[in-house]
């Protein structure tokens, strides 16, 4: 028997999925500036999808409701940076940072605490409930979405880039957005933070056991409750991140942006493995490469091409690339 | 002190529309052995389950070192100083062997934080829990899994042990393993509840004996007395086992 280690193969899909796509591509610069973008893309949804994948995990909660906090944090971000005009009109990267920085932290304590709101009374009456918390998740959602209408009105928003961020940065020929590599590192700091956490923590520790036998955990001497309201809370914080991300990727805002992204990151949840946060990364990477090598070469195709790759993934791991055992 | 370390009297728990257990009285005394011994379907499992608060009375009493515990949810009975085993034995299969004794180590934050001896003791009990420290629990056999959920349940010190069929499934060389583990626990003063099926492992081991059928203990006391008399065994096992 061999000490434990990581099983590398769902490692090899992204950069797999990558060199696949250089010979269709053609051009080595137009791939370059596809692949950061796919990349960057992922990395977003990854933010969104990391919370959803451990409520999901930990908590078996179906929150169909998770998109609400994507553009909660988004509608909050727009509001804190439209107050800090000096800052995000400045042309130096580092006062646009400074200005979206707390936008970031103001966006993921609203969501954060309604978050705590929406568990409290939307999620816990129907634990264990899948149907239920199917039915009141989307209720709470639309209701959420309507309370956004009503604060920043149902009109689109334009959310801009702040003035440092916007353009790109040339390698050669390939094109590389700015914003796109600040994307990609937000989306390497909350990976690193939540593997961390997770690996190296008690509380880690803990989640991951509850993922895999809440019961068990319970009889071990901790209350599993508090566990899922914190997780419940965090999973909707880094929704409220991930909304500020998607919003300055869009440069709009919509109320229903929440629900639009909702599918894809069900698909990138269901590729990881429900509870999964290793297979969230993989699985967001692989939606973000695929969406964006097929908007190049198949436009009409892209809205399928997420769909394709979980069927293909399942084909081959029907629990997603890194199942959660004991589930 | 004499008193029972755990008392249930008159315990009903209904699973859903079903009533499983039919007022079941049961006496645990302190430092000893007991094996609650019955057939398949007999209550057996609910019972422990119910003790542990994984499901609730749902009318009578039970009493842990003189304390009420029948509405403690389950968290507040394990920090009493109740271990748990269930039958599946509870192991998170993604977690290593040292992952899994930390989680059961309360007090400790880092694995080196659990207390040494206690662990040096542990290694000398189960020798396989050392070995595999750093292995996945998932990949452990069934009797190597057995042996790091008794060591879990064990690693910091606790009143009273709750195993469900320790020896389910294991090859008979294992089980040899297994009884000198729990004679060594019993001698450390440790109050063991151990549910069997296995007759034969339950003379070697225990010092009281419960027998239940159909939602009810039948029979309790020394298992000397039991193991000796012929007649009672049949009268009793032949109806239970």
């Amino acid at each position: 028997m061999r000490a434990t280690q990581l099983d590398y193969k769902p490692l090899l899909l992204v950069p797999l999925l990558a060199l696949l796509a250089l010979p269709l591509v053609g051009s080595d610069f137009t791939w370059v500036t596809l692949t950061v973008a796919g990349l960057a893309m992922g990395m977003i949804i990854f933010i969104i999808a990391s919370g959803l994948t451990l409520i999901f995990g930990l908590m078996d909660v179906l929150n169909f409701g998770h998109g609400v906090f994507i553009a909660l944090g988004a509608f909050v971000a727009s509001s804190v940076l439209g107050l800090m005009g000096d800052w995000t009109g400045s042309g130096e990267i580092w006062r646009n940072l400074v200005a979206v920085f707390p936008a970031m932290l103001v966006a993921m304590a609203v969501a954060g605490a309604i978050g705590l709101a929406f568990e409290r009374f939307i999620v816990r009456p129907v634990y264990g409930q899948h149907l239920k918390q199917i039915l009141i998740t989307m209720g709470g959602m639309i209701i959420g979405e309507e309370l956004i209408k009503v604060i920043w009105g149902p009109a689109q928003l334009p959310m801009p880039l702040p003035e440092g961020l916007r353009g790109s940065i040339f390698l050669g020929e390939a094109a590389i957005s700015k914003y796109r590599l600040l994307a990609v590192a937000v989306g390497i700091i909350v990976f690193a933070l939540l593997a961390w956490t997770l690996a190296r923590t008690k509380i880690g520790l803990l989640i991951r056991a509850g993922v895999q036998d809440r019961e068990m955990v319970e009889s071990l001497g901790y209350r599993i409750g508090r566990l899922f309201v914190g997780v419940f809370v965090v999973g909707s914080a880094l929704a409220g991140l991930g909304g500020v991300m998607w919003g300055l990727f869009q440069q709009n805002l919509v109320p229903q942006m929440g629900a639009q992204v909702n599918v894809l990151i069900f698909i990138v949840i269901i590729i990881g493995g429900l509870g999964s946060t290793t297979g969230a990364l993989i699985g967001a990477l692989l939606v973000g490469l695929m969406s964006n090598y097929v908007g190049f070469l198949l436009p009409a195709g892209t809205q399928f091409a997420s769909i394709f790759l979980m069927v293909a993934v399942l084909l081959w791991r029907p629990q997603g690339v890194y199942p959660v055992a004991n589930r | 002190m004499n008193s029972p370390l755990l008392t249930l009297e008159g315990v009903h728990t209904h699973i859903g529309a079903y009533h499983i257990l039919h007022g079941v009285n049961l006496s645990i005394p302190r430092g000893q052995l007991t094996m609650l011994l019955g057939r398949n379907g007999a209550g057996k499992t609910t019972t422990l389950r119910t003790i542990m608060g994984l499901w609730h009375a749902s009318r009578g009493s039970i009493q842990f070192n003189g304390r009420n515990i029948t509405a403690l949810p389950t968290p507040d009975i394990a920090s009493l100083g109740v271990a748990y085993v269930p039958e599946n034995m509870g192991i998170f299969a993604d977690l290593t062997v040292k992952e899994n004794m930390l989680l059961a180590a309360r007090s400790a934050r880092r694995a080196d934080q659990i207390d040494t001896a206690r662990l040096e003791w542990i290694f000398k009990l189960f020798p396989a829990v050392e070995k595999f420290w750093n292995h996945p629990a998932g990949k452990l056999s069934g009797g190597q899994k057995q042996m790091l959920a008794v060591s879990r349940a064990i690693v910091e010190p606790r009143e009273l042990l709750i195993v469900d069929e320790p020896s389910k499934g294991l090859a008979p060389v294992i089980i040899n393993n297994m009884i000198d583990a729990f004679q060594q626990l019993k001698a450390s003063g440790v109050t063991i509840l151990l549910v069997e099926q296995n007759i034969h492992f339950a003379k070697r081991l225990g010092d009281q004996v419960a027998v239940m059928d159909n939602g009810v203990v039948v029979h309790q006391g020394p298992m000397q007395a039991l193991a000796g008399d012929e007649e009672l065994q049949h009268s009793l096992l032949g109806l239970a086992l």
